[in-house]
């Protein structure tokens, strides 16, 4: 099996006739939406049942889930993208989302080997190698150190892959997706390295998983006394079974395949030990035929996640938010700018609350519809001064066969009808 | 000072980015690691050698091996059925537009081959490659993408002298030069170029999974629909997911019944089932199962209990699998009981490189499992 992006031709046209019949079912919502009332709306003049009769008592639902009027909002596979569910992605629904941080939930699992059950009490931590004393802790023994916390957004090194040759899936979700936030509680790297005493000529430490893939991968020793954290909260609770619990790396700005799940080796050595996925997978093959190595940081980027082809326009013209995320694993974002017109023209968008380091970052731009056509982009700007830039201008560098690392601009569009389609322009 | 500098600079800067205490002494937690615990966990290689085991393997064991534990998914000659990873083949093609990433093609180093054999494959099976075999498959693929001759012996001693051909492929990431001064500096506001049109619609592609109403999966329901509290759509969902969810416990309960003669071992035990279902896991790389399951690796399983033997259209068994067919064997609860505790003894030359299940609870829970699930 693959787990890189490809592209899929299906016969058939079911979404194609749907859009195409678009056109009337589009006004015909619209015009329910702006109905003016002509008489006293029921909901507020009749006495309903949730108004004089008892909800769910408390304890009906002893850890809650999402009401189900919500149910939509879930992770989503693209079946024919890999071989084994085993060995597979899905994709957060960040076109139903706002704010920045990610419910566990429904953040995008990534699995090399599926995702294994490992309890606290059979969870050992080793570190060896270059070191004075090779250490194993227990869980226990983690949650002794001081702890820290951030918050990071994790984005595998694919996301947008599928895009590279063309605009490809119908939906953030599956074109950005790729992609959750959250707040982490745990232990610096740097502490438990220093526990057991790097020697001067550790310059790397092998991260290995406790699954059948291990997934292991190099992080270099600057990295590893940087920012990394070994985690075992995030969002304020035990980290979710398919996110690694009960511990895993965090590993801020980088590819989200370095954030190994489930740890239980950390081996310093001299050099990177250059694994599989850091050789055959999660390296750029550029059009020379020669590929980049040790492409770790993730670029800046943005996407408009509401409307998008999931989220079309239902109210018509008049009062429209635009809402979206921006990113960048080299700190953080500047500002985002918004166009209508496909890029031609240009406003700043607000960004909404704290831009932090390396974590997902909110902007919205309320504008007054008027209901035509419009080709909607979002571009980011980091604190670095580094542009998010086009699709095209990545493709004249990297070529066509470099399918990580896409942080191109997307394109909506926004029809007159409030359909959305993903497209791409020139 | 280039942003990649920037990133990587030292402790100091860490310190100001973790919002944490700062560690002055070692706490004394965590306890000595003992030789035999970092023998049994590290084993990663490396590609100066660093890591390799005492060993040696070579080509023609490891095509048996390799037929054996591997050819189901990478094929027999390595070249990777349906989309499994092809591991040989593919020289010169990096610059086309489908470039075949192999071993002999792509990869760099040696080492990463034993690396990940050893510690992760087979898929599904992972570290049940002894050092012999890994060295011995080694030298297959070596020898199946064109390096050795088929007498080549592999072993720690001559491992590093092999240099892949793509060696001085791999360059380190060079974006701090070649991307982010073209990328950075004021960005146009207005007037940034022509007017634009539309060039690519991923519509024309027609691959984004769907909900039944052909809208791309998840779009988020009209609120006037939900409100209107007669089709609201969110509450269709979920009541079709408890339906499902019902039926699903239905064929769990009905199936194993309506099949008591096949499987008079399998009776409707709940907890048996539960367990045949997690043993499963085993299997379900390489068989599919439940509603619209399609062949894969290996046959889709539904039905399979009380059926003939090779007989799932459009599924290429080997010719014994067709053969013990015709000779009548049915999966039966006693068929199935020998066939999984030893496969390649039961059929003779079964497509099916799996070694197993050597525990009788295991078969007796998978077999129950594999009653409950409709043709």
């Amino acid at each position: 099996m693959t787990d890189e992006p490809a592209t899929k031709h299906v016969p058939g046209a079911s979404r194609r006739k749907f859009l195409k019949g678009s056109a009337a079912l589009g006004a015909g919502v619209i015009a329910a939406g702006t109905a003016r009332a002509e008489g006293p709306d029921p909901l507020i003049t009749e006495v309903q049942d949730w108004a004089n009769a008892f909800g769910d008592a408390v304890d009906a639902a002893p850890y809650g889930t999402p009401i189900h009027f919500e149910s939509h909002v879930v992770r989503r596979n693209v079946e024919w993208l890999t071989e084994s569910p085993v060995s597979s992605i899905n994709f957060t629904p960040i076109h139903a989302l706002e704010g920045t941080i990610t419910p566990q939930g429904c953040a995008f699992e990534r699995h090399h080997s599926g995702a294994i059950e490992l309890s606290k009490s059979d969870y050992r931590l080793m570190i060896n190698g270059l070191v004075d004393t090779p250490l194993v802790f227990t869980f226990e023994d983690l949650t002794r150190f001081p702890r820290s916390s951030m918050v990071a957004f994790c984005e595998c090194a694919a996301n947008g892959g599928m895009e590279w040759g063309g605009a490809q899936l119908e939906g953030c979700q599956f074109t950005q997706g790729m992609i959750h936030n959250m707040e982490y509680v745990g232990v610096p790297l740097r502490v438990l390295l220093e526990e057991a005493g790097v020697k001067p000529e550790g310059k790397w430490v092998y991260a290995e998983g406790a699954d059948a893939s291990s997934n292991g991968r190099s992080i270099p020793m600057e990295k590893a006394l940087d920012d990394v954290l070994v985690a075992f909260y995030a969002n304020g609770e035990a980290l979710r079974k398919e996110h690694g619990y009960p511990a895993r790396l965090v590993v801020p700005g980088w590819e989200g395949n370095m954030w190994v799940k489930w740890v239980r080796r950390l081996g310093v050595y001299e050099h990177a030990v250059e694994s599989r996925e850091e050789t055959s997978k999660y390296t750029d093959l550029m059009p020379d035929g020669r590929a980049r190595k040790w492409t770790w940081v993730m670029d800046a980027k943005s996407v408009i996640t509401s409307p998008s082809p999931q989220a079309p326009v239902r109210h018509g013209k008049g009062p429209l938010v635009i809402t979206g995320l921006a990113w960048s694993g080299h700190g953080k974002i500047a500002k985002v700018d918004v166009s209508l017109d496909g890029g031609r023209n240009w406003q700043e968008a607000r960004i909404t609350g704290e831009a932090k380091p390396k974590a997902l970052t909110r902007f919205h731009l309320d504008i007054d519809w008027d209901g035509s056509e419009l080709l909607l982009q979002s571009r980011a700007t980091d604190e670095t001064g580094y542009v998010q830039p086009t699709k095209d201008a990545l493709r004249a560098i990297r070529g066509l066969n470099n399918v990580y690392h896409n942080n191109g601009i997307q394109t909506w569009w926004l029809k007159s009808d409030g359909e959305v389609e993903n497209v791409e322009v020139a | 000072m280039s942003k990649s500098l920037n990133l990587l600079a030292g402790t100091a800067l860490a310190a100001g980015l973790i919002a944490g205490p700062a560690m002055a002494e070692k706490l004394g937690l965590g306890r000595a690691a003992l030789p035999e615990e970092i023998a049994a966990w590290d084993v990663a290689v490396q590609p100066d050698g660093t890591g390799l085991p005492e060993g040696s393997g070579d080509v023609l064991t490891g095509e048996e091996v390799f037929a054996d534990k591997c050819a189901t998914c990478h094929g027999e000659f390595a070249e990777g059925l349906d989309s499994w990873p092809v591991l040989a083949g593919g020289e010169g093609t990096l610059k086309d537009r489908r470039p075949v990433k192999t071993i002999g093609s792509y990869w760099p180093y040696l080492s990463t081959v034993f690396d990940y054999v050893h510690r992760s494959m087979p898929f599904g099976s992972a570290q049940t490659v002894s050092v012999d075999e890994t060295y011995a498959i080694t030298a297959f693929l070596l020898y199946s993408n064109g390096l050795v001759e088929d007498d080549f012996v592999l072993t720690r001693d001559n491992f590093t002298e092999i240099t892949l051909p793509n060696a001085d492929g791999f360059y380190v990431d060079d974006r701090p030069e070649t991307e982010y001064p073209l990328f950075s500096g004021a960005a146009c506001m207005t007037d940034c170029g022509a007017e634009v049109k539309v060039t690519k619609r991923a519509v024309d592609l027609n691959v984004t999974p769907e909900d039944p109403d052909g809208r791309p999966a998840g779009t988020l329901p009209a609120l006037t629909m939900a409100a209107a509290g007669t089709a609201a759509p969110a509450e269709a969902a979920a009541s079709e997911a408890a339906t499902e969810e019902t039926a699903t416990e239905e064929t769990a309960a009905e199936e194993p019944a309506a099949e008591e003669a096949a499987t008079e071992t399998a009776a409707a035990d709940p907890a048996l089932v539960e367990a045949g279902q997690k043993v499963f896991k085993k299997c379900a790389a390489c068989h599919k199962v439940g509603e619209g399951a399609k062949n894969a690796t290996g046959p889709h399983l539904n039905g399979v209990v009380g059926r003939t033997a090779g007989t799932i259209e459009g599924f290429k068994y080997s010719k014994p699998m067709t053969d013990a067919g015709a000779g009548g064997l049915v999966w039966d609860a006693d068929a199935l009981t020998a066939y999984l505790e030893n496969p390649k003894g039961f059929v003779k030359g079964t497509k099916m490189s799996f070694a197993g299940l050597k525990k009788e609870e295991d078969r007796a829970a998978i077999i129950a499992y594999l009653g409950t699930l409709a043709p």
